[in-house]
């Protein structure tokens, strides 16, 4: 016996960041699947250009910012950025801005920010919302159509050649379709369109769905909380109830829902803990807010889809929000809200 | 035999967060209570109990008798210190003991005689017979405390009268892992755990007496059910799910009552007095038997450990010794705990003696409790704010404590944190959160103090100044007066022209004009008292007095030594009193005081 000095509490739980970041990257897999096998192979030739970057990317910064690189690199962080950033990004976008954007996500949005905890933003939506801005066309013309199968040699053509895809081999999202469309035909004539498939968007929807149920997954491990993903939905659900009641003029709540990036915004992006506001009143708050800023932005917005630029919105609400949603504390009369106590 | 006793299963409420760490109570609690031999010196704090450390009464050389008082309770919260056996007192000194600081402390020394011949003892078995009063003096005198962790003075609880207390709460929720000496206590002595709670519900004028224990007990639940039955006593039980920190005083009560303790109040304000089993043992044989509290029951486990189980034991008995009687291996270990894995601290020397609060000794293998790995970013997933029972955003206090901001820390209700380490216990980045708390509570507590300390400063640097202004204008007057009077003598000169016998005349009436105008000087110095100044000064006295009885009182029975001087010294007290309420009096019906009558006289 040495004598160690220690107060207590001497005993911890199993858990670990990368326990934590190895379950979010595990639940991102089935959705991962769906949309390499409704879509294109090119999710998966993303998904190793993000992770290889972000691997790289986040081990000379941490070197340069003299941390502990093999410490830092264990707890799986930067791979769950570049998944979710491969998992936004259009399939068939050029190599080059899946690399961009991955190195943005982890250098500038992360690493430079103070690395892991202390990023105010989601760092990949941070490079989601620059890509988009900057590089309009290949973020939204890129998406591989569900009912056209491009071989592979020529997805790596695409990607890797700058080979301009054939025509049909890409187009843009079911969001941004109906959008378009329903100002000039009735919903039905829009849904005639092969991207909406048999039932709400095709392979959207599956997608969806996995996504889901890898959310399911990580409340089952009480790795996240139900409180933003529900809060997220009903938000987006509540407005587009509102204001989406009649389908010839507005995209119809089943779209919203399960046709663009909800799913992974709800369960893998809103949820982000670090960028989120962190009491469980926030937590609604902030899930909510999301939700009805996604609405907002994809029906009066310029922007096919909203989920990137309504959690950034939020992220910026995150700290203030926390001041004002504390719970009240054992024996206390009424929680402390603001900046002063009484 | 009484009645029929009526024994109820309340329904539970719950309990916000809380954790489920490996509970490793079978390590212990399936052997019954062994003993441990008496040891050849024990070492006895002064301090084992929340509140002023206890006063000696014995001197080194001096033989006692298993029983006898060593150092008696010192004012209010505080606890006597007994002989847990005969023999020889050797010394009293520093030693080290079982605390956190490793700091030593005073303690003394006995050496056991092997004879253990108890000291007379006055039972009450018809306690209900005595005094309320005498009772709780019985469990001062018995030097009883809370047994479950803190180590509060019994007594105290039973004085404090500010609400009226309806309900005896049995802390038998032992919500720790590996502890189970309330466990094993229940299972084995039952009968006494609750006749002492019937006396403790007496002393309360409680109505009704209820349990609290966790659904992992079940021996001891049938055990307590049983002897509630055949004792005829009223229990309500409530069986709360297993859940650290229900044992938590706070969390217990509001798992059985669904209350909530106010804050900054007591259990009392919502007329609940909450008690540990092994208190309620000791208020029994402390009435019944006229033992003081100088053994208890203490778990001794770990895997470190050959024969874990629960011991009882003596109070002042080394760890060494505890530890060696159980079958330790140190080498397996790098730390011996005392109490839980989640509040204990490690000891810093096993030669430290066991405490009345000891309720564990947990030497675990390294393998068992690993040591601490360094810790990742906080990267705020909450669940810390999953776990917190009290509804704390553990994570909002880690930054505001890493960073110290104490004001932060303050905002987010630093001081309700119960420390039980639950959310260090979920925290996936392994962050010491408890130990940013105790810093930024200890940095906050700094503050105040120093805060109190510079108002002090302040008040006193006010007081000086206006001292010296006081006796400014003071010195002033008096000058003005000479000048005046001296003016006075030069006009009656010049008035009375140059004649020769009134020249003499006039120098004596110079001269009379000048120390008058000096004494009204003096005088005015010792200015007429304003009956404000009689007033403070008559409560002064007043409390002077009441404090020199309550000194002389505790003195009576204490040290009857000082018993004259004391009495002395209330004589002048009193005396002192009576002239200030005189002058009051005086004052108030208009009569001359005594400067005045001089005045008068000396014109």
């Amino acid at each position: 016996m040495t004598g160690l000095n220690l107060t207590s509490p001497h005993v911890t739980g199993r858990t670990s960041v990368s326990w934590v970041m190895g379950w979010v990257l595990l639940a991102l897999v089935p959705g991962w699947i769906v949309l390499i096998v409704s879509f294109s192979v090119g999710y998966a030739i993303n998904m190793v250009l993000a992770l290889l970057t972000a691997l790289i990317a986040e081990a000379l910064l941490l070197a340069w910012r003299g941390r502990p690189v093999m410490f830092f690199l264990k707890d799986l962080s930067a791979l769950v950025t570049a998944a979710l950033l491969a998992l936004a990004l259009p399939p068939l976008a050029p190599w080059w801005l899946t690399v961009l954007g991955t190195m943005i996500a982890i250098v500038f949005a992360k690493q430079l920010f103070g690395g892991l905890g202390n990023n105010p933003f989601n760092p990949a939506m941070v490079a989601y919302a620059l890509l988009l801005v900057s590089l309009p066309l290949y973020m939204t013309t890129r998406w591989a159509s569900p009912d056209f199968s491009l071989p592979i040699t020529d997805t790596l053509a695409v990607i890797f050649a700058g080979q301009t895809p054939i025509d049909g081999a890409t187009g843009a999202t079911p969001l941004d379709v109906y959008k378009l469309d329903i100002s000039r035909l009735t919903s039905a004539e829009v849904l005639q369109s092969p991207i909406f498939g048999s039932w709400i968007a095709e392979g959207w929807d599956v997608a969806n769905l996995a996504f889901l149920a890898g959310g399911a997954l990580l409340l089952w491990k009480r790795i996240i909380t139900w409180h933003i993903p529900v809060s997220l939905l009903a938000g987006l659900g509540m407005m587009a109830l509102l204001f989406s009641g009649d389908a010839d003029v507005r995209t119809p709540i089943d779209l919203h829902l399960f046709a663009g990036a909800t799913m992974l915004g709800a369960f893998f992006i809103a949820t982000d803990p670090v960028s989120a506001a962190t009491s469980n009143r926030g937590k609604l708050v902030y899930g909510a807010g999301i939700g009805v800023l996604i609405y907002l932005i994809r029906t009066w917005g310029n922007y096919p889809d909203a989920v990137a630029f309504a959690v950034l919105l939020m992220n910026f609400a995150a700290p203030l929000t926390d001041h004002y949603t504390r719970p009240r504390v054992y024996g206390h009369d009424k929680s402390v809200k603001g900046f002063k106590n009484d | 035999m009484t009645a029929q006793a009526v024994i109820v299963t309340d329904k539970v409420f719950s309990l916000k967060g809380g954790i489920h760490p490996d509970e490793r109570k079978t390590l212990s609690n399936t052997t019954p209570i062994a003993e441990v031999p008496l040891p050849s010196v024990l070492v006895l704090p002064l301090t084992m109990h929340l509140g002023a450390p206890a006063d000696p009464v014995v001197s080194v050389g001096s033989t006692v008798r298993k029983g006898d008082v060593l150092a008696t309770a010192v004012g209010g919260i505080s606890a006597a210190v007994h002989a847990p056996t005969s023999g020889r007192i050797c010394a009293i000194e520093e030693r080290v003991i079982a605390h956190e600081s490793g700091l030593p402390a005073p303690c003394i020394l006995l050496e056991a005689d092997g004879e253990d011949d108890w000291r007379a003892r006055y039972g009450l078995p018809n306690w209900r017979e005595q005094p309320v009063d005498e009772l709780i003096q019985r469990l001062r005198d018995c030097g009883v405390v809370g047994q479950g962790g803190a180590g509060f003075p019994t007594d105290v609880k039973y004085r404090n009268k500010h609400k009226p207390i309806t309900t005896l709460l049995i802390n038998a929720a032992e919500c720790e892992p590996y502890i189970t000496a309330d466990d094993r206590l229940m299972r084995e002595h039952a009968d006494e755990v609750l006749q002492g709670a019937v006396i403790a519900k007496h002393l309360l004028g409680a109505s009704t007496i209820r349990l609290g224990i966790e659904d992992n007990k079940p021996q001891a639940l049938v055990a307590m059910r049983e002897a509630a039955g055949h004792l005829g006593i009223d229990l309500r039980i409530s069986v709360v799910p297993t859940k650290y920190p229900s044992g938590g005083e706070r969390q217990l009560i509001q798992l059985v009552t669904g209350q909530e303790v106010p804050r900054g109040g007591l259990p009392s304000d919502l007329g609940i007095v909450c008690q540990n089993v092994g208190t309620l043992a000791s208020i029994y044989r402390a009435v019944v038997f006229d033992e003081p509290l100088i053994s208890r029951v203490t778990t001794v486990t770990g895997e470190a450990v050959d024969a874990p189980g629960n011991y009882e034991v003596r109070i002042g008995t080394p760890i060494e010794t505890v530890l060696n009687q159980a079958g330790v291996h140190l080498k397996k270990a790098d730390r011996v705990i005392m109490g839980g894995p989640m509040m204990g601290f490690a000891i810093p020397d096993i030669t430290a003696p066991l405490m009345k609060t000891t309720n564990c000794l947990l030497v675990p293998t390294r393998k068992e409790l690993p040591r601490p790995m360094p810790d990742n970013p906080c990267i705020r997933c909450g669940l810390c704010e999953q776990a917190c029972p009290v509804n704390l955003l553990p994570q909002q206090l880690f930054w505001a404590s890493k960073h110290r901001d104490l004001d932060a820390a303050e905002l987010h209700s630093i001081n309700d944190c119960i420390e039980c380490g639950a959310c260090a216990y979920v925290c996936p980045s392994r962050i010491p959160l408890v130990q940013y708390y105790r810093y930024a509570k200890g940095e906050l507590r700094n503050e105040q103090e120093e805060q109190i300390k510079s108002e002090r400063a302040r008040a006193r640097f006010e007081a000086r100044q206006a001292r010296l202004e006081k006796e400014r204008l003071e010195k002033e007057a008096r000058r003005k007066a000479r000048a005046k009077a001296a003016a006075e003598a030069r006009a009656a000169k010049a008035e009375s022209g140059s004649g020769e016998p009134d020249a003499q005349d006039d120098a004596i009436k110079a001269a009379m004009a000048r120390a008058k105008a000096k004494k009204a000087g003096a005088t005015q110095n010792t200015a007429e008292p304003s009956r404000e100044d009689l007033e403070k000064a008559l409560e002064l006295a007043a409390t002077k007095v009441k404090k020199a009885n309550e000194r002389l009182l505790v003195a009576e029975q204490e040290s009857p030594a000082m018993v004259p001087a004391l009495r002395k010294a209330l004589t002048k007290l009193e005396e002192k009193h009576a002239t200030a309420q005189a002058a009051l009096e005086n004052a108030a019906h208009g009569e001359p005081t005594r400067t005045e009558v001089k005045k008068e006289t000396d014109s």
